[in-house]
């Protein structure tokens, strides 16, 4: 459909903007961290963050923790345990 | 040629849904409303009809996946019935939100405690604040012929909302009736592709549908759900007629009048026993009563104008209620009154409450209780502002 500003949009919608709503990393209680030695570069964390927290740089995972809220939805789906949630300091 | 099958409601269902070509079927199977998709899983099965069928887990799912059907651009459909609706009840909110053209059939029926399976209209009238554009059909070729135009329009460029077609629990779910099923060419040229909209999700240029609105914004929203509403008015009228020249049938638009030209007394109903409704008009007229029906088919715009014009010149407005609002009287009567209230010359409104959970609401019935407001009328007796019709003492004894 092409560039969509020009749409007169009736529903709800939002292009999408990193940090809409803030720097939501601020919201975190746990924080993900990713022990590089036993990640096997599967991606399955950046295919299950719900945020779109975890981007992927030279073939590995990587957390934004401007925006990353701590859901520990990556920790939980990693296969090897390799996310560990670690209290805020 | 017409090609007249033997159908009941809910098939004539699925057919209406077939002809509208259909892309995208996701329901849950609830009692009274299974054999819409038994019957539409039927024709995918055949190959009459070309379109994915999702199973799920619950309502609550079944809406979710028409939404996101209806968000990429398919017509999807599905359909419901009482408790399976407000198991969606939560989704429903969301797709008229979200502005998708989405069809649902809800087969009405009583919602529990107590159980019932039979009909009565206090779950489609659940959606009046939704954003949903709600018809009601009469009989099995209204539904299908209600659903063909309930597309066009939800899909119309200035409506853009869901709607829901009801219809009667087996009164007219179950009953088989012959039914003309239109040529797929001409339902073709009434009903054309859907049409890409902007807020049409799409992978190349992706957005979020359906997003946070803060409170500078979200009145506004809702602002917009209520002109669509306004231009659904339009729209309803014009699909309406548009399908009569195109089938050499229609059914009046928001309301079908019936011998209503020089009535006092007009009865105003909804749904399969409209019919029965019509009948006691026609023994009351042979007896010289000038009475009336109007029949609502629309509750969501409801036809506010269209009521005005038929009560302005009667005495009394008797209305049916299939449900009632606990705490001030049935659902369509407090409707009614709220439309006729700005009126300089307002005429009186009965409001009798019958047929709830299934209960046969027959000629006779209708007929004893426009006789009872003529009664009123000629001063020879009163009834209540709102009347429960039938109470069994027996039952409600304590």
């Amino acid at each position: 459909m092409g560039d969509r500003s020009r749409y007169r949009y009736i529903a709800p919608v939002a292009l999408p903007t990193p940090g809409a709503l803030g720097k939501t990393g601020a919201w975190r209680v746990l924080k993900p961290v990713i022990d590089y030695n036993r990640c096997t570069k599967c991606l399955i964390c950046w295919l299950y963050c719900p945020e779109g927290s975890i981007t992927v740089e030279e073939g590995r995972p990587n957390i934004d923790y401007e925006y990353c809220k701590g859901c520990g939805v990556c920790a939980n789906e990693c296969p090897v345990k390799a996310i560990r949630m670690v209290r805020e300091e | 040629m017409r090609n007249i099958k033997v159908l009941t409601g809910n098939w004539a269902a699925a057919y209406g849904a077939k002809l509208a070509r259909i892309d995208f079927v996701s329901a849950y199977p609830i009692t009274p409303q299974t054999s819409v998709i038994e019957k539409l899983a039927e024709f995918i099965d055949k190959g009459e009809l070309k379109a994915k069928m999702v199973r799920v887990e619950s309502e609550h799912s079944a809406m979710a996946a028409v939404i996101g059907a209806a968000a990429v651009g398919a017509r999807a459909f599905t359909a419901t019935s009482a408790q399976g609706l407000f198991y969606m009840y939560e989704m429903v909110w969301w797709a008229a939100g979200a502005r998708l053209p989405i069809v649902m059939g809800i087969v009405t029926r009583a919602l529990a405690p107590p159980w019932s399976i039979w009909t009565d209209h206090a779950d489609f009238l659940a959606l009046r604040d939704s954003g949903w554009i709600l018809l009601f059909a009469r009989n099995a070729q209204e539904i299908l012929d209600t659903i063909i135009q309930a597309y066009r329009i939800a899909e119309d460029e200035e409506v853009m909302l869901p709607v829901a077609v009801g219809w009667d629990a087996f009164i007219a779910s179950h009953t088989a009736e012959p039914v003309d099923v239109p040529e797929q060419e001409i339902v073709d040229e009434y009903l054309p592709r859907k049409k890409a909209f902007s807020h049409m999700l799409d992978v190349d240029n992706p957005f979020s549908l359906g997003n946070l609105a803060f409170p500078d914004s979200y009145m506004e929203y809702r602002w917009l759900i209520d002109r669509a509403m306004n231009a659904a008015h339009k729209a309803i009228v014009e699909a309406d007629r548009e399908f009569g020249e195109l089938f050499g049938r229609s059914y009046g638009g928001l309301i079908e009048k019936y011998r209503c030209e020089d009535a006092n007394v007009v009865i105003v109903m909804m749904g399969a026993s409209s019919g029965d409704g019509m009948d006691a008009v026609d023994a009351l007229r042979d007896r010289g009563y000038k009475i009336g029906l109007c029949r609502i088919r629309a509750v969501r715009p409801f036809p506010v104008k269209e009521l005005r014009e038929v009560a302005r010149t009667v005495d009394a407005v008797l209305v049916l209620d299939r449900a009632v609002s606990f705490g001030i009287g049935g659902t369509l009567g407090s409707e009614v009154k709220a439309a006729l209230y700005p009126l300089k010359e307002k005429p009186l409104v009965f409001d009798f409450i019958a047929g709830l959970g299934g209960r046969d609401v027959d000629a006779r019935l209708i007929e004893r209780l426009a006789l009872r407001v003529y009664d009123v009328l000629d001063g020879k007796t009163e009834v209540e502002e709102v009347e429960w019709v039938d109470i069994n003492p027996e039952v409600v004894k304590a």
